[in-house]
Parts: structure tokens; C-alpha cells; sequence
């Protein structure tokens, strides 16, 4: 008999699971709006722009942790480069919006400001569509995926694998940062793109807008959750598992370990991608620096801090990092990075399975090892609660 | 060899008892399994094979035999596409080049090989090894919504009966001892259903017992599967009662059975020293 | 004054006589005059004659009209203003009393050029070599015809071979405009000696065709001499051009191996994977700085040597900081590679945040002692900067030092043999827990020696570590893990071919070309450029 597609990916989340996703869904499409919509500023329970904005960004963030997860704790690939994915589809969504600026830029010409401010004449041939939407969309997916897809065959087809291919990543963002760093690369040079003012007509600062986006951005992440989740389950996850802890012998029974890698690898930049593109938005501007190198090992360390190979711990680690640096840089900024050092270097050394590790640990049970099929855990756990 | 060899579709050279393949599909119109033709591989001057030539019948059940750095596990390496060889042919059956082939490819054709050194999946359950190395589809769109029918569950205890991991199925592999890692990785090499099965020290670290039902498991084996089995231990060799190969310097030096190259003087010489 | 050719020509053949009639006599009224006149023309050609005669009086009066300190009284007289009083143009006496009504003459850029040749013109017959040697310099991109009377005899009379082919260049410029065919040929053959741009491009002038598609250069003798120089100075510019280029590639390859040397050991040899490497190169800048700093208030006197000194200490802090990473973050991530780089950025990040902490956050500035500024000049004008050579050079010491340490030393057979295997090393009696320590130490310390040199010629900040590290790993993976030659030559490789790339397609598009290209090369062949092969080298 076979189960159809819907129940097992019904089945994939624990009980437990669903429930958690069920409240996060209430509190990101319910209780936040209202707090911010309906209640008064003076109110101790107003959620504030600033928060709100704040809140969406990780939430994008949390996404690209749990793709960085899938590659990272199920595949054994650590990528140093994913940034480069989060911006790509960052960019071509950021193309999109700076054409719905249309002529209310510095300028008051239909051509984006950077442009004139270059002397062009006309947009380049590679801005050709980019006024629909729809169009925006496809290229958010399109591009980072070929990206990556490209990228993944060549590398994989050559065995690249481990601290060799981290560091090729890691080559590859630098020197797609070196080349959008160029005014005449087309995508704004150095300062990229910003004053966004719309969303199909709509204004982008409006806190409905804001809403919206924020809205999204929670979906997002619950679908790469459920998504993840019947991933890391299915056949396909344990095949995944099974490369990352013996790659050869995984060849000699028979499978392509080139194309399960490329698939999970492809996935995972055009999840990234989405998350960009979300992002883009709310935060309103995307430059070159967010292909820096240290931003993506960046996110290396949300997924470590929260416990590889677990996805919810992408989570929960973009999280804990990022409003600890929004409270660092605001409060200490000079202990900024000395936070994040030395949170680097305890996680690796004392916290090897995160926080969901020790979670685990504390509550006597084994540590985080790879993703089984079977729901029993999942009673266990709510016997344990009970 | 026949030049029909180099063909995709090919048929046997007689007359008469033709027919036809396809692409992939292994032939075995001439009773031969397994060819290896001036099979030479060196790595930095070093020759681990030095014009190698062995054929392994259908069926059959061979031991390879020889002292360290015979070549052994290179000659293996080159079978199952780990390393290609610098000059030679490697055939499976009639058709299949070998030294074109990676190595899925080759296990997908129906060669299995069990390492020097079991390697299995560790963080996986006894199970979830043997599910991942039944013989079925494993291409990544079949797995991302592949699901165990009824028949295939039943395979999987059959094997697990086999090799006496009943009771361990649900265990991750990692908790296994030594001599039952020994025979989950045969196991596994059961689930893939091989013509051809390549085996490298199989009984290393098992005890006396063990040794006996694998020896015993080797010889049913035989007969609807070819094996080939390196291995150093001369009793099991002689359990396994077939003919054996002595490899030294990467090259054949003497086969025939065992009590034959037992006696054989050069064979003598290379283990017990000049 | 109507201007006319006829006019220009008999003042300009009146200037030769003067000239050449009274090389050591006092200037006359009558070129005096023309000096004051209102168009430029006259005044340069008053000029040109006062530097062809030479005299001791002439000399001030140009220099005088350079400082706009020669002057006229209202009766009309040229009088020379000093600090003092003022003195006659003509003679040079004092005059008294002090005239008030004295209003000097005013310059134009024209006739201040004028003025510089015409000084030059003096000064080719000095007795300074310096002197002579600037002078030629000066003149030949700017003597006139004038000034030949003075050119000619003092190319005969000079000694000197590089002022002298200076000095034919400038007599073949001049002459490039003879009236004469036969003079015009042999200038254009001699301007084929020289590697400017600019005289080529002058040449390639005769080459020329009018509006009406007729050769300017009437002559075709002059034409053909033209073309072979045209040829001969592009020959050699593009040598010039190709032998600067590999100097340049030269020497960002041994700054790349110098940022890269560090790495070949902490990661090519023992297999470390130390994302904080450019901090250790920062380390062993900021050290140098504050080496330099302490030179400046204690021993100023010896502040030229400070880069001597700061190059132990470079490496001795370096190495400290590298040894207390490797005691208390690195030695418990043994092989777990991945774990290793995110630990190790994290020590990379609290670095840079002490670099700033301590010394701020803006560059600091390192200058460099006086034997390494500057530079010296070789074949067709290239100049090579001293702190490029010397780094050069540094580098081959420092690949020398860790060459001679692997391979010589006890320590250097105690790394190899720890890296090779652990456990045998540990029971012939290796301190391999030690081993570690120090083989990471030395290997900071090297990048500390890497920092040094860097500070010489990059900027010196708590961020410049981050532009080395992928480049520095980029080498290494290049040059094949634990192979010294391979390293060099990767470095080497990618210097040279960052330059060429640049000078081809601009620098950010040559060093995105770089990565690309070693993205593919790492496809082709990922144990690197020296590469072990065999059946241990996989899993």
C-alpha cells in the first residue's frame, strides 16, 4: 500500500512538531499584527516597527540557517559561501523594487539613480524584464539555483569535498563580491541598491506592507521546516546521511553521491535565495557586502550554535546570535566581536551538538544523532513531558 | 577478445546460440564473468599491478591468496572503478568495459564489494543499511519518495536472518560488534543482489564460529553468484574448497587448487622468503 | 609689434652671433631690451640667447627673471632686486640710491619654460655631474632651436655616456625639425635609441598624412628612418612593459608567499585549517609598528635599522599568539577540520577586535627606513622600488629558513615524522603534544615574518589579515598540501598572472580571473601542482 505524498509529509512532523508550528503560526500571523496594528504605542504589549523589522530579518535569516543545516548536519558539506545565494536572490528581487521606484528617484527619470549617476543611457540587456513580477520571482529562484547548480556539478564531479570545497565557497562569494562591487557591473557598485519605494504599487513602508512581509517570512520558514523535515525523513535524507559518514561506500552499493549532493546543495542556495529576496524588502537595501566571507561563515555558526543536523536548531541559533548582536552593537559595540569570537570557539569546543544538543543532554537523552524515520521518539518525548 | 566486446548490443561470436542484449545488461554467452587482460597500474614508479590476467567463471567461488603488496586490493580497486588502470582490459561478462564506468555504474551493474575494513553506515540502524543497499531504483527522484512495499520488508528480514542480526535491527550499526560488522557489510552486499562479489579479508576479527557459517554462507552463495575472496587465513581458504589464485607482485603467479599451489615451489619461496 | 616669420629669424640668427661672438662677455643692451618687451616671442628668444652665452651675469639675470626680481625703473632701466638693494642688469653694480619706482617683470608659463632651458643650457657645462645629468634630462624633452649652438659643442665636449645619449636625443629632437633632409634622417635614426612614449609618438608624427592624404614628411628617406625607430622604440617599450610587468608579478608573488609560508606548515603540514592566519600576519605587522615606535622615541638615531630589529620580534609575537591558540583552542579539534576553521575564525575575530581595541580602528602608519625608499633605475627607465626588492629578497631568506628547518633540524624531522603518524612517532619517544605546540609556533611565527614584511608595503589595520587568507589558502591548495616548490611556484604563478590579467583587464576583473581559474584547476587536479599519488592519498 502506498501512503499518499500529503499524509506522509503529514506524518514526517511529530505531533509535538505540528503543535509548535501551529503556535508559532498564531503568534507571527495573529498575535504580532495585532500588537502592532491595534494597540496603542503607550501599551507595554506594542510590538514596534523597529521590533517587527527586526523579528522578519531573522526570520530570513532562520531560513537560510535551516538550508545551511540541510547541506551542513545531513550532507556534511559546510559551505562558506551560502551568502552568496541570500544576496543573489536578494539582487534580483532589489531589481524588481528599483524599477517600482520609477521616476520618484533623486533623479526623476525611469532609469534607476545609479544608473544616471553613471551616464548610462539605457537599462543593460540583463535588466530586461525586470519590472514584472512575476518575472523577479522566477530570476530570485533561477538565478542563485543555476548558480549553484553549476558550481555544485563541477565541484562534486570532482570529488571537491570537505575543507577544500569550504574554502572554494568561500573563493566563490569573495569573488562574487569583488565583481558587484563594480559600478560597471550594473547592480549599483558599492552602495547596491536602496530607497526602495513600492511593492506592486503598493507603498513599502506602510505598516500593512510590513506586516505582509513579516507574514511571509514566517511561512516561508514553517514550509522549509515541513519541507526539511519530510527531507531529512524520506529515503533521500538517509541516503544524504549515509555520504556524509562513508561517501565511498555509499558509491560501491550504487548510488550517484554527485547527484544527491547536487540536489540537496541546489535546494538549499535557491531556499537561501528566497530568504534574500524576502529580506530585501524589509530591511531596504542590499549591497555587495552581504557576500562578505564572514557573513556567510556567519552562518555557519547559527546552525552551530543551535545544534547541527536537528533543523529546528538553525532556528533557534539565528535567533539567539542575531538578537544578541542587535543588543551588542546597540548597548556594547566594541564587544561585538569578542562576543561572537569567543561564541565561535565555545560552541566548537564545549557545545559540539548546540544548544539543542544540550537540551537534549540535560533531558538525558542522546545527543542529536542523525534523523531516524521512526515517530517512537516523538512519543517518548511527550511521555516524558507528561 | 572479440572486437563485438566494444559494442553496446552485443552477441556471442557463434553461430547458432545468438542473441540479443540490452545496453548494460550483462552477458554471459561464453560462461565467463569476469576478464582482466595486462591489467598494469603504477603509482609513482611503483607497479602494485605488473600485466595482470585473471578470468573468474560464472559461478564460481575463488580465492586470492598472495603476500602484502601483492596487489590485491588494487586489483579490486580497478574492478569496481576506484582506480583506473594504466594499460589492460577489465570485462564484466561480455560487454560491459569496466575501466569506462564509475563506480555506481559498476555496482549497478551487479558488482558488490565488501571492504578490508567494514564500512557501514554507522549512525544508521542495522535496517536502514540493509534498506539502503537492496537493489531498487537509486536514482534521487525514486528516493525522495521511495517507500518500502510489503516484499521488500520481507527481503530485508530474510537478510537480516541470514546473517543473524535479528535482534539488532532497530541498533544503530556503530553499537555492532567487530565480527557483526563483518557480516552486515556482507549483508549489505547480500541486499544488492550481485552477480559478482568482491570480498576483502571477509573474516578478520571473527571468531572461529563465525569464520565456520561464513565459510558455509560462501559456498551456498556459489553456484547462482561468482564470489571472489582475498583472504590470508589458509583454513577458511581451504573451507571455501575452491580454486584459489596466488598474486605476487602485482601478477599472477600460480592457481589451480589449493593442495596444487601449496606445493607449488615458487609460491614456497615467495612466502616463505628466499 | 606685428609679428612675422622674417622678423623671428633675423632676431633669432642676430641671438647666434651674439652668441657665438661673445661666449664670456657681458649680455648686451640690446638683448637687455628685448627681455622687457610686451610679446612672449621676443622675450624667449632674449632668453634662449642669455642661456647660449652662459656668462657669470647672464646666469643671475635669468635667474633673477625666474624670480620675478628683475625689474624696471620708470627712466627705463633693467635693475636687478635683491634682499640687499639693487643692482644693474647690465654690470651688476650696486645702484644708489634704492630705486622705489622699480616695477618687476612679470612671466608667463611659456617663457618660464623658456627660462628653464635656458638655465639648463648653462648648467650642461658644469662641472657636477648631477648637474650636467639634469640638465640633459631637462632638454631633451624640451630644447629649441636656439638653444643648438650650445647643444652641439657640448655633446662633443661630454664625457659622460648616459648624459651623452641623453644629449644626442635632445640634438636629434631639435633636429627632427631641420630644414636639411639629410639631418632630419639621421635624427630620426637616432631618436631610435630611446624608450619615451613621447618621442615615439613625435616620430609616428612624420608618418603622417594632411588632410589631402599627402605625407607631411615630404621626404621618404626621413619617412623610412622614422618607421625602423617607431619600431625600434616600441620593441623596446614592450620589453620595458613586459620586464615591469614581471617585476610587479614577481613581487606580489613573494608577498603572496610570504603570507602563504606560515600556512604551508600549520595547514600543509600538519593539517590544521587556521582561518586566523592573516591575523597572525597582522600580529607580526602591528609589532613591527610598535618596534618602529619605540625606535622613534628611544633611539632615534637608529631608526633606519628598525625593520632589522622588529623582524625577530615579528616573529617571537607571532609565535607566542600562535602557540597560546594552539594550546587552548586548536589542540582539542584535532582532526575535525571543519570544527577547526569555525573555531579559528572565531579567533580571528577576537583578534582583530584587540588589534582595534588596542591601537584603534584606522590604519597605523609604518614608514619605511631610508635604505628602502626610493628606487633605482634600470634598462629603459623602469624604476624598481627598493622595499620591492628587498622584499623579494626577504622572501627567498624566509623559504630558505623554512626549508633548512624541515629539513635539517631535529625539530623540522620531529614535525614530519608527528604528522606522518601520531601514535608510531609517540612510541619512538616523540613529544607529540609538544611537537604540535612548537611546530604551530614557528608556523605563526613565519607568518609573523610574513606580517613584517606586508607592513612594508600594505596598509597596516585590524582588518588587513582578512584580504590575505583566501589568497594565502589559494596557494597552498595550489601548490599541493606539504610541498614547499609547490608553494612557491603557485605563489609565483598567481603573481604573474594576477599582473598580466590587470594590465589586461583591470584589477578586479583579473583577480575574480585568478579565482576562477583556480576553481577549475582544483577541478582538474585537487591534490594541487605537486601532487602525491597513490592509493593512500584518497580517503
Amino acid at each position: 500500500m502506498r501512503t499518499p505524498l500529503s499524509v506522509r509529509l503529514f506524518q514526517s512532523l511529530p505531533r509535538t512538531g505540528w503543535l509548535a508550528l501551529a503556535i508559532f503560526a498564531a503568534v507571527a500571523w495573529i498575535a504580532i499584527p495585532a500588537a502592532h496594528l491595534l494597540l496603542p504605542e503607550s501599551s507595554p504589549f506594542h510590538v514596534s516597527a523597529y521590533t517587527v523589522t527586526l523579528l522578519g530579518k531573522i526570520l530570513c535569516y532562520a531560513v537560510v540557517a535551516v538550508a545551511m543545516d540541510l547541506i551542513w548536519g545531513y550532507a556534511g558539506i559546510l559551505s562558506l559561501g551560502h551568502g552568496v545565494f541570500f544576496a543573489l536572490g536578494g539582487y534580483a528581487f532589489g531589481m524588481y523594487l528599483m524599477r517600482q521606484i520609477g521616476t520618484d528617484g533623486s533623479y526623476g527619470v525611469a532609469l534607476p539613480d545609479f544608473m544616471v549617476f553613471l551616464d548610462w543611457k539605457e537599462l543593460p540587456w540583463f535588466w530586461i524584464g525586470s519590472d514584472s513580477f512575476l518575472w523577479a520571482l522566477i530570476m530570485v529562484v533561477a538565478v542563485p539555483g543555476l548558480l549553484a547548480f553549476v558550481f555544485g556539478w563541477f565541484a562534486f564531479r570532482s570529488r571537491i569535498k570537505g575543507v577544500y570545497f569550504s574554502i572554494i565557497t568561500q573563493a566563490l562569494t569573495y569573488a562574487t563580491m569583488l565583481l558587484f562591487f563594480r559600478n560597471e557591473t550594473g547592480f549599483g557598485g558599492n552602495n547596491g541598491f536602496t530607497d526602495f519605494k513600492r511593492i506592486l504599487g503598493y507603498d513599502i513602508t506602510s505598516p500593512q506592507m510590513r506586516l505582509v512581509l513579516f507574514g511571509l517570512s514566517a511561512a516561508l520558514l514553517m514550509a522549509v521546516l515541513i519541507l526539511g523535515r519530510y527531507l531529512v525523513t524520506s529515503k533521500f535524507g538517509r541516503v544524504l546521511a549515509a555520504i556524509r559518514d562513508a561517501e565511498s561506500r555509499v558509491r560501491f552499493i550504487g548510488y550517484q553521491p554527485t547527484q544527491y549532493k547536487l540536489a540537496i546543495w541546489t535546494l538549499s542556495a535557491v531556499l537561501c535565495a528566497l530568504a534574500g529576496a524576502l529580506y530585501v524588502p524589509q530591511v531596504g537595501i542590499i549591497n555587495p557586502s552581504e557576500m562578505s566571507p564572514a557573513n556567510s561563515i556567519e552562518i555557519a555558526v547559527w546552525v552551530a550554535v543551535g545544534g547541527r543536523g536537528t533543523l529546528i536548531g538553525g532556528v533557534i541559533g539565528a535567533f539567539i546570535v542575531n538578537l544578541a548582536k542587535s543588543f551588542f552593537t546597540v548597548s556594547f559595540p566594541d564587544y561585538w566581536l569578542f562576543f561572537l569570537g569567543f561564541l565561535f570557539i565555545g560552541v566548537t569546543l564545549f557545545l559540539p551538538n548546540g544548544v539543542v544538543g544540550l537540551w537534549r543532554k540535560l533531558r538525558g537523552r542522546r545527543p542529536a544523532a542523525p534523523e531516524t524515520e521512526t515517530p517512537a521518539p516523538a512519543a517518548t518525548t511527550q511521555g516524558a513531558k507528561a | 577478445m572479440s572486437t563485438a566486446m566494444h559494442d553496446g548490443i552485443a552477441s556471442s561470436g557463434r553461430a547458432g546460440d545468438s542473441h540479443v542484449l540490452r545496453p548494460g545488461e550483462l552477458d554471459l554467452s561464453h560462461k565467463v564473468i569476469l576478464y582482466l587482460e595486462d591489467i598494469s597500474v603504477s603509482f609513482d614508479g611503483f607497479k602494485a599491478l605488473n600485466n595482470l590476467s585473471l578470468t573468474i567463471d560464472a559461478g564460481e567461488l575463488r580465492a586470492i591468496i598472495g603476500p602484502n603488496g601483492a596487489g590485491k586490493t588494487t586489483m579490486m580497486d580497478v574492478i569496481t572503478g576506484k582506480t583506473r588502470p594504466d594499460s589492460g582490459k577489465a570485462f564484466f561478462g561480455q560487454t560491459l568495459d569496466l575501466t569506462r564506468m564509475n563506480e555506481p555504474e559498476i555496482a549497478h551493474a551487479g558488482i558488490g564489494r565488501k571492504f578490508q575494513k567494514p564500512t557501514i553506515f554507522e549512525n544508521h540502524s542495522v535496517f536502514e543499511n540493509l534498506e539502503l543497499a537492496m537493489k531498487t531504483d537509486k536514482r534521487v527522484w525514486k528516493s525522495l519518495f521511495a517507500q518500502l512495499s510489503g516484499e521488500e520488508r520481507d527481503r530485508v528480514s530474510d537478510t537480516l536472518k541470514r546473517i543473524r542480526l535479528q535482534t539488532e535491527a532497530d541498533r544503530p550499526a556503530g553499537l555492532l560488534s567487530h565480527g557483526q560488522k563483518q557480516w552486515l557489510e556482507i549483508g549489505m552486499l547480500l541486499m544488492q543482489e550481485p552477480r559478482l562479489l568482491l570480498l576483502d579479508e571477509p573474516v578478520a576479527g571473527m571468531t572461529d564460529e563465525e569464520t565456520e557459517r561464513t565459510a558455509e554462507l560462501f559456498v551456498s552463495l556459489a553456484g547462482q553468484h561468482s564470489l571472489v575472496v582475498v583472504e590470508h587465513d589458509m583454513s577458511f581458504v581451504e573451507a571455501l574448497g575452491g580454486q584459489v589464485t596466488v598474486l605476487h607482485e602485482g601478477s599472477v603467479l600460480a592457481e589451480g587448487s589449493l593442495a596444487k599451489v601449496q606445493a607449488d615451489p615458487r609460491v614456497i619461496e615467495v612466502y616463505l622468503g628466499r | 609689434m606685428p609679428l612675422s616669420l622674417p622678423h623671428l629669424l633675423r632676431m633669432f640668427l642676430l641671438a647666434v652671433c651674439c652668441a657665438l661672438g661673445s661666449a664670456h662677455a657681458a649680455p648686451s643692451a640690446e638683448t637687455l631690451a628685448r627681455l622687457t618687451d610686451d610679446d612672449s616671442d621676443t622675450r624667449i628668444a632674449a632668453i634662449a640667447e642669455l642661456g647660449a652665452e652662459g656668462s657669470a651675469q647672464s646666469v643671475a639675470l635669468l635667474d633673477a627673471l625666474a624670480d620675478e626680481a628683475l625689474a624696471l625703473t620708470g627712466a627705463g632701466r633693467l635693475v636687478i632686486l635683491t634682499d640687499t638693494g639693487a643692482l644693474d642688469a647690465a654690470t651688476g653694480e650696486a645702484i644708489e640710491p634704492y630705486p622705489d619706482d622699480a616695477d618687476p617683470l612679470m612671466i608667463n608659463n611659456r617663457v618660464r619654460n623658456a627660462l628653464q632651458s635656458a638655465k639648463a643650457a648653462t648648467n650642461i657645462r658644469a662641472s657636477d655631474r648631477g648637474t650636467r645629468l639634469a640638465a640633459a634630462q631637462l632638454l631633451r624633452d624640451s630644447a629649441s632651436e636656439l638653444l643648438m649652438p650650445i647643444l652641439e659643442p657640448a655633446l662633443a665636449a661630454e664625457q659622460d655616456k648616459e648624459i651623452r645619449s641623453i644629449l644626442a636625443l635632445a640634438v636629434a629632437r631639435v633636429n627632427l625639425a631641420s630644414a636639411e633632409p639629410a639631418k632630419r634622417i639621421l635624427a630620426a635614426q637616432r631618436l631610435g635609441d630611446s624608450s619615451d612614449a613621447s618621442v615615439k609618438a613625435m616620430l609616428a608624427t612624420l608618418l603622417d598624412k594632411d588632410a589631402k592624404g599627402q605625407f607631411i614628411e615630404p621626404d621618404t628617406e626621413v619617412r623610412a628612418a622614422a618607421k625602423a625607430s617607431v619600431q625600434a622604440i616600441e620593441r623596446r617599450l614592450a620589453m620595458a612593459d613586459l620586464a615591469s610587468t614581471a617585476f610587479t608579478g614577481l613581487s606580489l608573488g613573494s608577498i603572496l608567499l610570504l603570507a602563504a609560508l606560515g600556512l604551508a606548515i600549520t595547514y600543509g603540514v600538519m593539517g590544521v585549517i587556521n582561518m586566523a592566519h592573516g591575523e597572525l600576519l597582522m600580529v607580526g605587522a602591528y609589532a613591527t609598528y610598535v618596534v618602529q615606535g619605540l625606535f622613534r622615541t628611544h633611539l632615534p638615531e637608529y631608526i633606519d635599522s628598525y625593520v632589522i630589529a622588529a623582524v625577530p620580534v615579528a616573529f617571537l609575537t607571532a609565535a607566542a599568539v600562535g602557540m597560546l591558540m594552539e594550546r587552548t583552542v586548536i589542540r582539542w579539534l584535532y582532526g575535525r577540520p571543519l570544527e577547526t576553521l569555525l573555531a579559528t575564525w572565531g579567533l580571528s575575530l577576537v583578534l582583530i577586535q584587540s588589534a582595534r581595541v588596542i591601537f584603534g580602528p584606522q590604519n597605523v602608519e609604518v614608514a619605511n627606513p631610508a635604505w628602502m625608499s626610493g628606487g633605482f633605475s634600470t634598462y629603459a627607465d623602469i624604476v624598481l622600488p627598493w622595499n620591492r626588492v628587498v622584499i623579494i629578497g626577504f622572501a627567498i631568506f624566509v623559504l630558505l629558513l623554512v626549508w633548512l628547518m624541515m629539513q635539517k633540524t631535529r625539530l623540522g624531522m620531529f614535525v614530519r615524522a608527528v604528522t606522518q603518524n601520531r601514535a608510531m612517532a609517540g612510541c619512538v619517544g616523540v613529544p607529540t603534544a609538544r611537537i604540535d605546540t612548537l611546530a604551530f609556533g614557528i608556523g605563526a611565527g613565519i607568518a609573523g615574518l610574513g606580517g613584517c614584511a606586508l607592513s612594508q608595503v600594505a596598509n597596516v589595520g585590524p582588518a588587513m589579515g582578512q584580504g590575505y587568507i583566501v589568497d594565502s589558502f589559494m596557494v597552498v591548495v595550489l601548490g599541493g598540501v606539504g610541498q614547499l616548490a609547490g608553494a612557491v611556484t603557485a605563489a609565483m604563478g598567481l603573481g604573474l598572472m594576477t599582473k598580466i590579467l590587470e594590465g589586461w583587464a583591470g584589477a578586479v576583473v583579473a583577480k575574480i580571473l585568478v579565482l576562477v581559474f583556480i576553481i577549475i584547476f582544483i577541478q582538474k587536479r585537487p591534490q594541487g601542482l605537486f601532487a602525491l599519488k597513490g592509493r593512500f592519498v584518497e580517503d
